[in-house]
């Protein structure tokens, strides 16, 4: 089965470490990345650019509106996503608890959903 | 290609035969959980490449389980750069003499028993000890089992996640229990192979598929451990099984309402299922050793041979519950002791049991409890005290079938 790891993180934390601090955390990262390829459990990773490169789209009523930063104002952020293969949730759980930024901040692990097309009746898909 | 695919199959067939006798072994050898499942997955991982180019080995079990350790080895050695405590453990498990891990042929059958009696260790809560027991020994996933018993996949994994922890903080030893421990460890193992095995046959609809295949999960589970540990009360509870399994076809009708034992079209019991638990029954009825599953077995067996409810020894089954009781003094016994009494004595009789069992603050808020006092009830003319006893066992019952049962007698009653 296939799971996100959502990675949380407070920005207020990283900025109280020293750079050796953050540096080793990219490190470690690569690392386990590289480990769970090994293992086969690895689909990829990506690290996000901070909260002020991000920006929110909405359209509503034809009309697109952009604003600054992330949809939700909260302390923490997704920092970045893992996509894995686990034979189970409690795999995914472990794996997600092995990440050195479990340590840190928050991993949120939510199981794909599949999406397959859906006969929707005439009038109803009129619109 | 063709030899690829021949490859990729003997290795699925090695999964499903032997991983969780591996994973039984590897969790001795690395007295982890976690590690071990790692060491599990990475052992077939290798598997499947290293046979591919050289074939399987002559022993697969002893190949996985020598490739997962060593793997697990390697893993701590990569983690230690971050974690510097884990180098002891690495240095540990590879000081560890291999060979003699491995020799006992003995020692490797005693580790699925280790396995069991680990997830079923009293100090871990019930619904913890199922669900381990599930995932871990028959190898079930968290969201099969989550989808079997109705629960939300996060809270089961949570449980799974909190008694393993509970294992490792606590040092629940991997052993099969000392003599003098057996028979209140041996319990709960029962406790638990019956619990998986009513959850599975309590659900009767055509929409609980999956939850039906549990009492197959508990069944291939109680015959592993007569397999191996062959003591009294668990060929008894084996027996239980197979005796209750063999009336599945004919506790629901075509179209899922529940019917009753004595409206059951007993051609549709399976013959083969009651054979078997017969045997299993004399068997663990010779050892004089038996318990409750056993009686309960024995009374089963009394109902898988009789050829309707008329000709049903009601004097035996009622004589069996009197033991039972004695051995197992619970309320939920006691009520089917007051049915087969009923039986045997009239429904007068069966009424003063179970108001008995009221009168005491028991069973209050059993859906079965009120509905047989209904059919006492029912039978004696009471037909106003018949219908509130309906109406308490309705509001009170979860299951589609059984409502739909409860409101169809309340109908038969008419005015």
């Amino acid at each position: 089965m296939k799971y996100a790891l959502l990675v949380y993180l407070e920005e207020a934390k990283f900025d109280a470490m020293t750079q050796r601090e953050r540096d080793s955390y990219v490190n470690a990262s690569l690392d386990n990345d590289a480990e769970l390829a090994r293992s086969g459990h690895f689909i990829m990773a990506q690290a996000l650019k901070t909260p002020p490169h991000a920006v929110s789209v909405r359209k509503r009523d034809g009309k697109v509106s952009v604003t600054d930063g992330p949809f939700a104002e909260t302390k923490e952020h997704l920092g970045g996503f893992m996509l894995i293969e686990a034979r189970d949730l409690n795999e995914a759980i472990k794996i997600a608890g092995d990440l050195p930024l479990a340590r840190v901040g928050t991993i949120e692990v939510r199981p794909f959903e599949e999406l397959t097309y859906i006969d929707i009746p005439e009038e109803e898909a009129a619109r | 290609m063709n030899e690829a695919r021949g490859i990729e199959r003997t290795v699925e067939a090695i999964y499903r035969a032997e991983s969780r006798r591996v994973l039984a072994t590897l969790i001795r050898l690395l007295s982890d959980f976690d590690l071990a499942e790692e060491a599990l997955h990475d052992a077939f991982a290798a598997a499947s490449e290293r046979w591919r180019r050289d074939g399987a080995p002559a022993n697969p079990r002893a190949w996985l389980v020598s490739a997962g350790r060593f793997k697990a080895i390697d893993r701590l050695r990569r983690r230690a750069r971050f974690d510097a405590s884990l180098t002891e453990l690495a240095e540990r498990l590879d000081a560890e003499n291999q060979d003699a891990a491995m020799r006992e042929a003995e020692e490797i059958e005693d580790d699925r028993l280790r396995l069991i009696f680990t997830c079923c260790h009293p100090s871990l809560p019930p619904d913890a000890q199922l669900a381990l027991t599930l995932r871990e020994v028959c190898g079930l996933t968290t969201e099969e089992i989550a989808r079997a018993f109705l629960t939300a996949a996060p809270t089961l994994a949570q449980r799974i996640v909190r008694a393993k922890t509970r294992i490792r903080d606590a040092k629940i030893p991997y052993e099969v229990p000392a003599r003098t421990d057996l028979p209140d460890r041996l319990d709960s193992v029962l406790h638990t192979i019956y619990l998986v095995f009513n959850e599975g046959y309590s659900a009767s609809s055509g929409a609980s598929l999956t939850r039906h295949d549990l009492s197959g999960e508990a069944i291939r589970l109680g015959r592993l451990l007569v397999e191996l540990l062959p003591e009294p009360e668990a060929i008894g509870l084996l027996a239980l099984m197979l005796l209750q399994e063999s009336r599945r076809p004919a506790r629901t009708s075509p179209s899922g309402e529940l019917v009753l034992l004595a409206d059951q079209d007993r051609t549709l019991w399976d013959r083969k299922q009651i054979e078997e638990g017969t045997a299993l029954l004399e068997r663990a009825l010779f050892s004089r050793r038996f318990g409750p599953y056993t009686l309960q077995a024995a009374i089963a067996a009394v109902h898988a041979n009789a050829p309707d409810t008329g000709a049903t020894d009601w004097g035996e089954i009622a004589g069996l519950y009197d033991i039972l009781l004695q051995a197992d003094p619970s309320p939920v016994i006691a009520l089917n002791r007051a049915a087969a009494i009923a039986m045997r004595d009239g429904p007068a009789a069966g009424l003063a049991l179970i108001d008995a069992i009221f009168a005491r603050g028991e069973l209050l808020d059993y859906h079965l409890a009120h509905s047989a006092r209904a059919d006492f009830c029912r039978r004696l003319g009471r037909t106003a005290d018949a219908r509130a006893s309906y109406l308490q066992a309705l509001s009170l019952t979860r299951q589609e079938p059984e409502r739909r049962f409860i409101e169809r007698r309340l109908a038969e009653l008419g005015e």
